[in-house]
């Protein structure tokens, strides 16, 4: 084990490219996020339209994300989204969001349907049709029971952009492995970089935290 | 004069499943009038409800909503519904909203009414039921029976020319169910029609006009509360109101 004294002067010193890294994670991690909640919004109306033709689709959807590991879906974005000079940064970003889509379509049904059918009831009894009743009154319920989940998701999407690594993307993990190989000293590197994700996992949770506590204050 | 039919109901059939619900109903709904259905858990009152603002669907049959025929798959529902107001057993406030916005997010987002005059419109609806000083509470914070006051109140805020309630005071505290009767009492006063789903047999004494006995999907007895309480002519009525009085 390196010394702690070791450790932190490394830290210190290496603060500048491992920012740049953390600058790059932060962005594939959030942009494929926003991306992903689309996704997962859209199929997962797909899921509740009761339209067999249209859950099939997002069954099978969901099925391949979750059927085949996350490297291996990075890897086809990378090949197959290259081919059409598409950046690394994006084929990631992409790939991610495509992956990501498919838990948070489930986070997104799961919410819905688990708002009591009397709010519906309710919306039409007022002449409020079924889009709009969903627009105002299920969905930001519907919102409100998902960030929990969705803050887990969130943490797993931040971790999971590490795989980036291996098509080559400088992002934090990268960072600590070339640093690590360059200077022949793998495991302060390694420890380094396990400080970053601590301290943005730590953030994101803070910020989901607070989140949830101010929709929950709307309610009292 | 002959008071017009608001609603009138002909061989109206409904099943879930295998289950027949409403068995060749008839029946109809003058204005002003104020019907209550009474019988026993599952004898299709509720469901019967449910089908004159067609949160269910018949099957077959013949609902006519003042002098015209609704075909629910050529109509537009949610005009309908706009004028057929509807009251929960379980209330269904919107819980995200603020008492005021319940009521007027459906007069502001369906009938596009401005929201200063939505929200006027709406204070007054609230003053009236007693609720004036609960305009920017969450439903959270208020009892069963303020709920229901509020859900009157969003429904009122429509202006809807018939109200159903369907059992709605059967989820309040007993000391809360007197507030909402009164409210329903005070409506009823005002002219408004209203047919009510309900196991206050005192309510239905006092302030329907007529009183529609249902056991088994079918309308068994229908008279002024009068006759069915006190001289009831079927075997089946006498039964229910024996059990339960």
């Amino acid at each position: 084990m390196p010394e702690f004294s070791h450790i932190t002067k490394q830290l210190i010193e290496s603060y500048p490219v491992f920012f740049k890294g953390m600058l790059i994670t932060l962005q594939v991690t959030i942009v494929a996020i926003i991306i992903a909640v689309f996704i997962g919004l859209l199929f997962s109306f797909l899921k509740i339209s009761g339209r067999a033709i249209l859950v099939r689709i997002a069954d099978l959807y969901i099925y391949l994300v979750r059927g085949t590991p996350l490297v291996v879906q990075i890897f086809v974005f990378y090949f197959g989204l290259s081919a059409l000079d598409i950046s690394m940064f994006w084929s990631v970003t992409l790939g991610l969001a495509f992956h990501n889509g498919a838990y948070i379509a489930e986070i997104f049904r799961g919410a819905i349907q688990s708002i009591d059918s009397g709010q519906m009831e309710a919306g039409q009894s007022l002449g409020m049709s079924k889009m709009l009743t969903m627009r105002r009154i299920i969905l930001p319920q519907a919102f409100r029971r998902a960030i929990p989940p969705l803050g887990n998701q969130f943490i797993i999407a931040l971790k999971d952009s590490s795989l980036a690594a291996f098509i080559g993307l400088n992002e934090l993990f990268n960072v600590s492995t070339t640093l690590g190989s360059n200077n022949f000293d793998y495991m302060t590197y390694l420890l380094i970089v396990a400080i970053y994700y601590l301290i943005l996992v730590l953030l994101f949770t803070i910020l989901v935290g607070m989140l949830e506590k101010k929709l929950a204050a709307s309610d009292k | 004069m002959e008071k017009k039919d608001m609603i009138k109901v002909t061989n109206l059939n409904k099943s879930f499943g295998d289950l027949h619900v409403l068995k060749d109903i008839n029946m109809s709904v003058t204005e002003s009038e104020v019907v209550c259905l009474i019988g026993a858990s599952g004898s299709g009152k509720s469901t019967l409800l449910r089908c004159l603002n067609f949160l269910e669907i018949k099957e077959s049959g013949e609902i006519i909503i003042k002098d015209e025929k609704i075909e629910p798959h050529s109509h537009n529902l949610n005009e309908i519904r706009q004028k057929v107001g509807m009251v929960f057993q379980h209330f269904n406030l919107f819980p995200h909203m603020t008492v005021l916005d319940n009521v007027i997010e459906a007069p502001t987002h369906v009938k596009k009414i401005p929201k200063p005059e939505a929200m006027k419109q709406a204070k007054e609806l609230l003053g009236k039921v007693g609720l004036a000083d609960k305009v920017n509470v969450y439903p959270s914070k208020l009892s069963g029976g303020q709920k229901q006051r509020v859900a009157i109140a969003r429904a009122l805020a429509m202006k809807p020319e018939i109200m159903l309630f369907d059992e709605p005071t059967s989820a309040l505290d007993p000391e809360l169910v007197g507030e909402v009767l009164n409210t329903m009492k005070q409506l009823a006063n005002e002219g408004m029609t209203m047919v009510v789903v309900t196991h206050e047999m005192g309510f239905a004494r006092e302030v329907a006009d007529r009183v529609i006995y249902m056991h088994d999907g079918k309308i068994v007895e229908v008279g002024k509360p009068k006759e069915i309480f006190e001289k009831p002519k079927e075997q089946r009525t006498k039964d229910f109101l024996n059990s339960i009085l």
